[in-house]
């Protein structure tokens, strides 16, 4: 398909603003550009239909089953957009007087309020963009907090081998030194392979409950008192809270910093690849190190600004991506506290019910109940009968299906990550099920027909060696 | 209460059922008793209908104003009704990151474009697919930089606080050391640069226009940091790019800037836009996603995501970034606004915004309000004055307008943009005459 920058013709536009009402004016020819500008000459017509047919080449949770494991892609409310959508929030100034922008606080407090009841922190800040976002002021929290104790020497922290990459890019960011710990072989932290980790350096550990083979980690009482006592903190990343909001809490099993993923258990769409938001909350102890300016409720009613006495600083301009808060506000508004436990059971009860649908068919990595997730592990295909993760993925295009999460986590070999969430009916789990039985029905009968897979799809599989190799990365 | 959870609960005991439970609560039977938690503290659930009163009731606690004359990294400039159309196309909203590319052309397309007008707006080779924002885009910008030998991260004390800032907590992470070079009358001072720069200086981070609405000399400055062997790295409004000399042109290394000003309203700082471009010696550095273009198994053209190995999903620790969600549908936005304005759109706008600046200032100063710094501005400047700028602000609040931004008891930074009026600024001048001659 054409790019915008190759339709139209010179000439062509969009009649947008009024004429000039004051004198022209102009900077000095030697502060101007003169380099061409070269944007797209094209009329309204032809930008409405170029961008309705990239929408038509464009899967979202709107037009089918989502299972992507780790990203949480339940459906995204239309009342939350309309919400988002209030001019009283999009025409804010992000610099007003406090006593004109009273909503927009009122919008961070509530959220900071029902967002630590569902943590168990004590408080939070918004100013981080997106998860890995999050994860990165964290860990400077728990940075500052050491140094503040004069603890300079704690500047390792301890990450599973099954974490999601973002944990040890956000590490590295923060100035800390990774330290990779081995899984059990069911997906658990391994506990001695954890104590011997730990020791004077440790700054923390950061950790997903459930983890990312979908398992909730029994041991996590010990797991954070291991930390502790070895005088680290720990961080919690909430990518997979969805199985547990309303049911158990970070906070009860001992830790101390936790980021949320808006864009995942609360409903925000992710706009295919962001804006997101990854608010961070942390225990009393941490708060005076948290970023940005926070909202405090006064006496007499009304909202302030407080800044934190031991403040890490900014790690964003403002207060963070706000129309963002203002959906994940409206959604728990909605749920309120019966519903939040609701999605959270209906998140595992689908998860399983999937999961029981092809466990007689897919191998699968790890035995027993899970959580919101599962994996499956499609090496002994592979050896078999030549068909990888990749190949099955791919076939699942063709069945309007979004494909799961594919080759992660790491520990697993020719890894499927399913998250079905709450927000799929019966009826869409068993369509899927039928999907993936027919495409392992070919797995062992004609092999071929999901190597030239997808068929169905605006193009076939695309070349991505070239694409890296060469890469061509402008019209 | 509102649900989202399509099954009855007849249905959710089938399925509990199918999987041999009887009951939820087996579900969940791995939580240690300890700490499971037996009641959330949350008010009830409830309807949409009384949620979208809740939410109303809200907003309506916010002062939304109809005459804005503040900026300040936050703008306000016209949306196109196209630009509104386009971003709210269901499918652009709710997909996720392009992972797979067979169903996810519409996506990785609008990146490339996007990719393409970002280039072609700061002249540089090479673009990302978006980072959070303005300031984090210098930050991220600043740790490509850096190596083992240089570490010093050099900041002009002219750009915006939140820029400095995010910066310096940036480098609270990294270890990198922060220097600010002081600015003399509104700018960055040039003398005082020289001394600052050596061959531990990574990188010179400056604003143009600057926090002050001034215009740097960034070729000059980008010498100098050059002559130090350190990268230039020019932060850019993206509609001052409409007229103003390209980062290309200036000699920079890097050009990142915040494109909330390119479609996205004002929403009380975000979601908004980080762009961040190259030279193309610096593609591989660059943090986050890349969009590229190749063929599929049929030979139509195909666009992928491409150069992961940069990412943090493959290189883990050793990644240029953590980034993983960026600002996508800022991106589409960018992207569709910069379509629908064209080259003479995006021109007009940026010559309506200078030219109506002028006009402010000059109007202002015979109004008793005298600019503070004497070069040449963009569509921010300073003015200062004997009376309180709290007494002239409130003043205008009473009538409606969010006047500028008060820096200090004395000086204020005024903002006009294409969509302020000459009438509109008429008024505003005659009421600051008022506050001036009462106070006088």
């Amino acid at each position: 398909m054409q790019l915008i920058t190759e339709k139209g013709r010179e000439g062509r536009g969009l009649s947008l603003l009024p004429p000039c009402d004051v004198e022209r004016a102009e900077p000095a020819q030697a502060d101007c550009r003169k380099i061409p500008l070269g944007m797209p000459s094209v009329s309204e017509t032809e930008i409405s239909r170029h961008y309705s047919a990239l929408a038509r080449r464009t899967h979202g949770v709107n037009d089918g089953f989502y299972p992507l494991g780790s990203c949480t892609m339940k459906y995204n409310p239309k009342i939350d957009e309309e919400a988002a959508a209030l001019s009283g929030f999009t025409q804010i100034h992000p610099l007003q007087p406090a006593e004109t922008a009273q909503g927009c606080m009122e919008v961070l407090y509530l959220a900071e309020k029902y967002l630590c009841e569902i943590t168990g922190m004590s408080a939070m800040t918004f100013q981080p963009a997106a998860g890995a976002h999050g994860e990165f002021t964290g860990l400077l929290l728990i940075k500052a907090w050491h140094h503040s104790r004069g603890d300079m020497k704690r500047t390792k922290i301890i990450v599973p081998d099954s974490a999601h990459g973002t944990n040890p890019a956000s590490a590295a960011m923060a100035g800390l030194t990774v330290v990779n710990v081995p899984s059990a072989p069911d997906g658990s932290v391994d506990l001695e392979a954890l104590r011997e980790a730990v020791g004077e350096d440790t700054a923390g550990l950061m950790l997903t409950n459930p983890n990312t083979v979908g398992m909730f980690d029994e041991n996590i009482l010990e797991i954070t008192k291991i930390v502790h006592e070895a005088g680290g903190l720990n961080y919690y990343d909430g990518a997979n809270l969805n199985a547990i909001m309303g049911i158990a809490r970070p906070g009860d099993m001992g830790f101390d910093v936790v980021h949320l993923n808006l864009h995942k258990t609360f409903a925000t769409p992710h706009g295919g690849g962001g804006p997101g938001s990854g608010p961070v909350g942390c225990s009393e102890a941490l708060a005076p190190f948290l970023p940005g300016a926070r909202v405090q409720k006064k006496e007499d009613g009304s909202y302030g600004w407080t800044g934190a006495e031991q403040t890490i600083g900014s790690v964003k301009a403002f207060y963070g991506n706000f129309l963002v808060v203002v959906r994940a506000l409206t959604y728990i508004l909605t749920l309120g506290r019966e519903g939040i436990v609701e999605a959270a059971r209906n998140a595992v009860l689908n998860a399983n019910y999937l999961r029981t649908k092809l466990a007689d068919t897919y191998p699968m990595a790890y035995d027993g109940l899970c959580m919101h997730e599962f994996v499956v592990s499609l090496q002994s295909w592979k050896e078999k009968y030549g068909v990888t993760a990749l190949d099955v993925a791919k076939a699942l295009l063709d069945h309007g299906i979004h494909p799961p999460t594919m080759y992660f986590p790491l520990i697993v070999h020719e890894a499927l990550m399913f998250e079905p969430t709450e927000t799929e009916s019966r009826e869409t789990l068993d369509e899927a099920a039928a999907a993936l039985l027919e495409i392992a029905r070919l797995a062992q009968t004609d092999p071929e027909a999901l190597h030239a897979s997808p068929r169905t799809t605006p193009i076939g599989r695309p070349d991505e060696v070239t694409a890296a190799r060469h890469p061509v990365v402008r019209g | 209460m509102g649900s989202y959870v399509p099954g009855t609960s007849r249905e959710q005991q089938e399925m509990l059922q199918a999987i041999g439970l009887d009951s939820f609560d087996q579900l969940f039977e791995k939580i240690p008793e300890k700490v499971r938690l037996h009641e959330l503290d949350l008010p009830e659930g409830l309807s949409e209908l009384a949620v979208r009163d809740a939410m109303e009731e809200i907003a309506g606690k916010n002062r939304v104003f109809r005459h804005i004359f503040r900026g300040a990294g936050a703008y306000n400039h016209y949306i196109p009704a196209i630009v509104k159309s386009v971003v709210a196309k269901e499918n652009f909203v709710t997909a996720y990151t392009p992972y797979q590319a067979e169903i996810s052309q519409g996506i990785l397309q609008s990146i490339f474009e996007y990719q393409t007008l970002i280039c072609r707006l700061t002249g540089m080779d090479v673009s990302n697919a978006s980072v959070y924002d303005g300031a984090t885009a210098a930050a991220e910008a600043a740790a490509m930089c850096r190596d083992r030998k240089r570490t010093v991260i050099c900041v002009s004390a002219a750009a915006p606080p939140a820029v400095i800032g995010t910066i310096r907590t940036y480098a609270f992470g990294s270890g990198a050391e922060v220097v600010i070079a002081p600015q003399k009358e509104g700018r960055t001072d040039a003398e005082a640069l020289k001394q600052l720069l050596d061959g531990r200086t990574a990188c010179l981070y400056v604003q143009q226009p600057n926090y002050y609405g001034q215009l740097e000399d960034c070729e000059a400055l980008a010498g100098l940091a050059h002559q130090a062997g350190a990268k230039f790295i020019m932060g850019c409004n993206p509609i001052a790019l409409g007229i103003l000399k390209t980062p290309a042109e200036c000699g920079a290394d890097i050009a990142v800037g915040d494109g909330q000003p390119l479609g996205m309203p004002l929403s009380w700082g975000g979601p908004y836009l980080g762009f961040m471009a190259a030279k193309e010696n610096m593609m591989r550095k660059l943090p986050g996603r890349i969009v590229g273009e190749t063929k599929d198994d049929q030979g139509n053209r195909a666009f992928v995501l491409t150069l992961q190995a940069r990412e943090q999903h493959i290189r883990r620790e050793k990644a240029s970034s953590n980034i993983c969600s960026n600002q996508a549908l800022c991106a589409l936005t960018a992207a569709v606004y910069l379509s629908a304005m064209g080259s003479e759109g995006l021109r007009e706008t940026a010559s309506q915004c200078y030219s109506k600046a002028h006009y402010l200032q000059k109007e202002l100063a015979k109004a008793g309000l005298k600019l503070k710094y004497q070069g040449d501005f963009f569509h921010e400047f300073v003015t200062e004055s004997e009376i309180p700028s709290s007494v002239y602000l409130k003043w205008l609040e009473e009538k409606g307008v969010l006047g500028g931004l008060p820096l200090s008891r004395r000086d204020i930074l005024w903002c006009v943009t294409e969509k302020n009026t000459k009438a509109e600024m008429d008024e505003l001048v005659g009421a600051v005459k008022e506050v001036t001659r009462l106070c006088s």
